[in-house]
């Protein structure tokens, strides 16, 4: 299975502290902001500021993920110095159709190939922010090999749909719903948007609850004390926890037998009741619980 | 890299150092201002004035606040200023990734 996403943590990519200290939070990836979350005239230096820290301080604990700006927009920069400073992930913003992707896609391949890093190398995540853009996730999801994740971006979208938020999400049902497929159908992470009312715990935990029973992989994170109430969320019961060890022993078994079949207790498991069990188990791990 | 006019770049925000390069007649003066000066002021002169060389930039007057920064924000933001008074609007990364570390 791939990576947990549980959570994704934006960081100021203009704010020196933070870009040190971002790593300690326990978050499942790391996203340096260099577009909404710096102003226009600072662009040049927090994109020397984010090269700088990824030259200099050990992210190999998160995966490492960064805004960048549209490709008009410094963008391009943004992409070289990332790629140069060995970011994992771009995250383009604002995406709408699958030419977004490829265009962006294009850029990273030249970067990788002046500097000698094997195409491929850097993987890409598309936020959706539009109705356009929800339209056409299937696309997008599928419009380059770097793809890893697609992200809602709710507030630009809920703008675009002439609404707002509200405590229960039912505005966001088709967004939500529509991106997670997407995301399935092309074997791809769907991460949530975030939650923008940082003081309220029982708001973010009940939101974050749904898009678990949804199948979203996590959300989007702004401060760091949401981290653990998303991941306490995502953690899971310890009945879930013992069942998955005993298909996992199972699927051990079979494969030192040579069997084609994995059962367990007599009874014969499917293959996609096994991944779900070896996903249980790396998020019980995740979680801090005891699991061989 | 030739200093034009003076430019500024970074903060007076915790962990950040706001450098300004002020174009000289001759030779490179550093004026640090630090909370952390008796232990480190030494070394911080030090990181800006290698970033300086390495930019090849030999006259020039440097202002710098530091609110407590790292190495790599000291780097950072004295290449970013250097690059603004120099009008020169983009990084020269190939360079840059020669010696920054």
């Amino acid at each position: 299975m791939d990576k947990l996403r549980r959570t994704m943590m934006f960081v100021p990519g203009a704010n020196p502290g933070m870009l040190r200290d971002a790593p300690i939070y326990g978050a499942d990836a790391i996203m340096f902001d260099l577009e909404d979350a710096v102003s226009l005239k600072e662009k040049d230096t927090a994109r020397m500021l984010v090269y700088s820290a990824l030259k200099t301080f050990d992210y190999s604990s998160v995966e490492t993920v960064v805004r960048v700006n549209a490709l008009d927009a410094g963008g391009d920069q943004d992409i070289e110095a990332m790629v140069l400073g060995g970011i994992n992930v771009i995250r383009l913003p604002k995406t709408e159709t699958a030419q977004d992707i490829r265009d962006v896609d294009a850029v990273i391949t030249a970067v990788e190939e002046k500097y000698g890093i094997q195409v491929g190398t850097t993987r890409m995540m598309a936020a959706i922010e539009s109705a356009e853009g929800v339209l056409n996730a299937r696309e997008i999801a599928q419009a380059s090999s770097r793809m890893i994740g697609i992200a809602l971006g709710a507030e630009d979208y809920l703008t675009s749909q002439h609404t707002h938020r509200s405590a229960d999400g039912a505005e966001l049902s088709f967004a939500r719903n529509y991106i997670l497929h997407a995301a399935r159908e092309a074997g791809i992470a769907a991460i949530d948007t975030v939650y923008t009312q940082v003081d309220n715990e029982e708001g973010l935990r009940h939101e974050t609850e749904l898009i678990k029973q949804l199948g979203f992989d996590g959300k989007s994170v702004i401060n760091p004390r949401q981290i653990p109430v998303i991941n306490s969320v995502f953690a899971p019961a310890l009945a879930e926890v013992q069942k998955a060890r005993e298909i996992v022993a199972g699927l051990k078994e079979a494969e030192a037998k040579g069997a084609g079949v994995v059962s367990v207790n007599g009874q014969m498991v499917d293959k996609p009741v096994v991944e779900r069990a070896q996903y249980t188990i790396a998020l019980a791990k995740a979680s801090g619980m005891e699991v061989d | 890299m030739k200093i034009n006019h003076p430019a500024t770049a970074g903060t007076l925000e915790s962990s950040d150092i706001q450098i300004t390069l002020t174009p000289a007649d001759s030779g490179t003066t550093i004026q640090l201002q630090s909370s952390v000066e008796k232990q480190f002021g030494e070394q911080i002169r030090a990181v800006i004035a290698a970033t300086l060389t390495k930019l090849g930039i030999e006259e020039v007057a440097v202002e710098a606040n530091d609110k407590g920064a790292l190495d790599c924000t000291i780097k950072a933001r004295t290449i970013a200023a250097a690059y603004r008074a120099a009008d020169n609007k983009t990084f020269d990364w190939e360079e840059i990734n020669a010696w920054i570390n």
